[in-house]
C-alpha cells in the first residue's frame, strides 16, 4: 500500500485500471439483469414486480459497505497517514449517498404495489434514511472547509464517530420500531430463495462493487488533480506580480 | 484539577451572561412548546399523546442552538492556543466544555420542562421521568454535540453545519427520552428505555471528549 502513497504511481494504476473496472461493472450488470429480468422466475407471492430486487437489494448493500470502507479508510488515515486515505474516503461518500438514495428510491417503487403504500416507518428504512443524512454530514462538512489538508482531518473524526454511532442508531431504531407497530407489512421469511434468483443477485451485487471501485478510482484521480492544481494556484498568487 | 474548574466557571459565566448564551435556548425550548398546539390545534388529548415526542424533540434543537458558542469564540480570539499550552489535557478541555455547555443548555431546559408541560397536558404523573430523562439525556447531547462544534469550530457560521452534523446522531436520545416519557404517561415500564437513554449519554461522555480533543488538535498549525 505503501508504494501507491506517490499519487502519480497511483495516477498511472489508477488509469489503467478504470477502463477495465467500468467494462467488467458493465459486463456483470448486463449479465445479471439478463438472469435476474429473464432467466430467474417471478415470485410466486410478487409476481413479477419483486425483480426490481436485483437492482434494489445490491443498492442497500453498497449503502453500509461504502460507509463501512469509509470508516476504515478514515482509520487508516489516522493510522498510518496514508495520503490517499483521506482521499478515498472523500471519493467514497457521494458514490456511498448516491447508492443509500437509490436503495432508497427503489424500495420506494418496490414497497407502492406490494404494501400499497410508498412509505411506512419500518426500522430498516428508518435507518437506511438515517444513513443518507450522515453521508450528507460528511460530505458538508468537508465542502465547510475550504483548506484540504484541515477538511481531511476534521472529516476523518467525524466518519469514525459515524462508525462508532452507526450500531447504536441501528439498534435504537429496531427498538422503537418493534414497539411502536408490529412487523405487519413486511413479509415474514418465504422460503430460502431459489439458485435461480440468487445468482442473478450476487452477479448485481458484484457489478455494484466494481462499479464503486471504478467510480472510486475516477474520484480520486479528480481530488489528486483538484488539489495539484489547488496547490499550483496558491502557489502562483504567492508570486510577486 | 484547579484550571478544570476554573474553565468551567469561565464558560458557565459566558453562557449565562452572553446574549446568545443560556437564555436564549431555553426561550427557543419554550417557543418551540408553546407553537405546537397554534399549529396543532388545542384539544388536550392530541397534544398529551404528542407531548413526551416534542419536549424530546424541543430539547435536541434548543442544545443545538448554543454549540456555536462553545469552542468558536475560544479559535477567534486564541483562547484555545493559551489552552494547549497549559498542562491540562485536551480531554478535559473538551469535558469542561461539554459541562459547561449542558449547565447552560440541558441543565436548564430540564428545569423549565416540567413547568412548560401542563401547557401540553402531559399528565402529571409523566413530569418527573421528563425531568429525569431531559436530565440525564441532555448530557449524552452536549458531549456529542461539543464534538462536532470543535469539528465545525474552523467554518465560518457553522451553525446549520452543525445541525446536519449532530441531529442524525442524537436520533437515539430521542427515541429512548421519548419512550421512557410516553412510557411514564402511559403507565407502563419505563425502566429498559431509561437505562438505555444512560448508556448512551454514557457512552458520548467518553467518545465526546475523544472525539473533540482530537478535533482541537488539528486546528493546531
Amino acid at each position: 500500500m505503501q508504494a501507491y502513497a506517490n499519487p502519480q504511481r497511483f495516477g498511472r494504476l489508477a488509469r489503467t485500471l478504470t477502463p477495465w473496472t467500468f467494462a467488467a461493472a458493465i459486463a456483470l450488470a448486463l449479465t445479471g439483469l439478463y438472469l435476474g429480468l429473464f432467466v430467474a422466475p417471478p415470485d410466486y407471492q410478487q409476481g413479477e414486480a419483486q425483480r426490481i430486487m436485483y437492482v434494489h437489494v445490491p443498492a442497500a448493500w453498497m449503502s453500509m459497505f461504502v460507509y463501512a470502507s469509509m470508516a476504515m479508510a478514515s482509520a487508516a488515515a489516522f493510522i498510518w497517514k496514508h495520503p490517499l486515505a483521506d482521499v478515498a474516503a472523500k471519493a467514497s461518500a457521494p458514490i456511498g449517498a448516491v447508492f443509500t438514495a437509490l436503495a432508497l428510491i427503489t424500495g420506494m417503487l418496490w414497497g407502492q404495489p406490494m404494501w400499497g403504500t410508498w412509505w411506512v416507518w419500518d426500522a430498516r428504512l428508518t435507518s437506511v434514511l438515517i444513513l443518507f443524512f450522515l453521508y450528507l454530514g460528511y460530505i458538508v462538512l468537508w465542502s465547510a472547509i475550504e483548506e484540504p489538508t484541515r477538511a481531511a482531518r476534521a472529516a476523518r473524526i467525524l466518519a469514525l464517530v459515524g462508525a462508532i454511532n452507526i450500531p447504536i442508531i441501528k439498534f435504537s431504531v429496531d427498538w422503537w420500531n418493534t414497539l411502536h407497530q408490529t412487523a405487519s407489512v413486511l413479509r415474514t421469511d418465504g422460503p430460502a430463495m431459489p439458485a435461480a434468483m440468487l445468482t442473478p443477485l450476487l452477479i448485481m451485487a458484484l457489478a455494484y462493487t466494481v462499479l464503486y471501485i471504478a467510480l472510486l478510482l475516477v474520484r480520486m484521480r479528480i481530488e489528486v488533480a483538484q488539489r495539484r492544481l489547488r496547490t499550483i494556484r496558491l502557489g502562483l498568487e504567492a508570486l510577486p506580480a | 484539577m484547579m484550571t478544570f474548574r476554573a474553565l468551567l466557571w469561565h464558560d458557565v459565566l459566558l453562557g449565562l451572561r452572553s446574549s446568545g448564551g443560556a437564555a436564549l435556548s431555553a426561550a427557543f425550548f419554550a417557543l418551540i412548546v408553546i407553537l405546537t398546539p397554534l399549529g396543532l390545534g388545542p384539544e388536550s388529548a392530541a397534544l398529551r399523546s404528542v407531548a413526551p415526542g416534542l419536549f424530546w424533540i424541543a430539547a435536541l434543537l434548543a442544545t443545538l442552538l448554543g454549540l456555536e458558542r462553545v469552542i468558536q469564540p475560544d479559535v477567534e480570539d486564541g483562547t484555545l492556543d493559551l489552552l494547549r499550552l497549559s498542562p491540562l489535557p485536551m480531554e478535559l478541555v473538551a469535558l469542561a466544555k461539554i459541562g459547561a455547555h449542558w449547565i447552560t443548555s440541558g441543565l436548564i431546559i430540564s428545569l423549565l420542562a416540567p413547568i412548560l408541560a401542563p401547557m401540553l397536558s402531559l399528565s402529571t404523573s409523566a413530569i418527573p421521568m421528563l425531568a429525569l430523562s431531559l436530565l440525564i439525556g441532555t448530557i449524552g447531547l452536549s458531549a456529542i454535540g461539543t464534538a462536532a462544534a470543535a469539528l465545525g469550530a474552523s467554518v465560518q457560521r457553522g451553525g446549520i453545519v452543525l445541525a446536519i452534523l449532530v441531529l442524525p446522531l442524537n436520533i437515539p436520545f430521542l427515541i429512548f427520552g421519548a419512550s421512557a416519557v410516553a412510557g411514564a404517561q402511559a403507565g407502563t415500564a419505563t425502566g429498559q428505555p431509561l437505562m438505555f437513554l444512560t448508556a448512551c449519554s454514557l457512552l458520548a461522555l467518553v467518545v465526546g471528549p475523544i472525539a473533540a480533543a482530537a478535533a482541537l488538535r488539528l486546528n493546531e498549525d
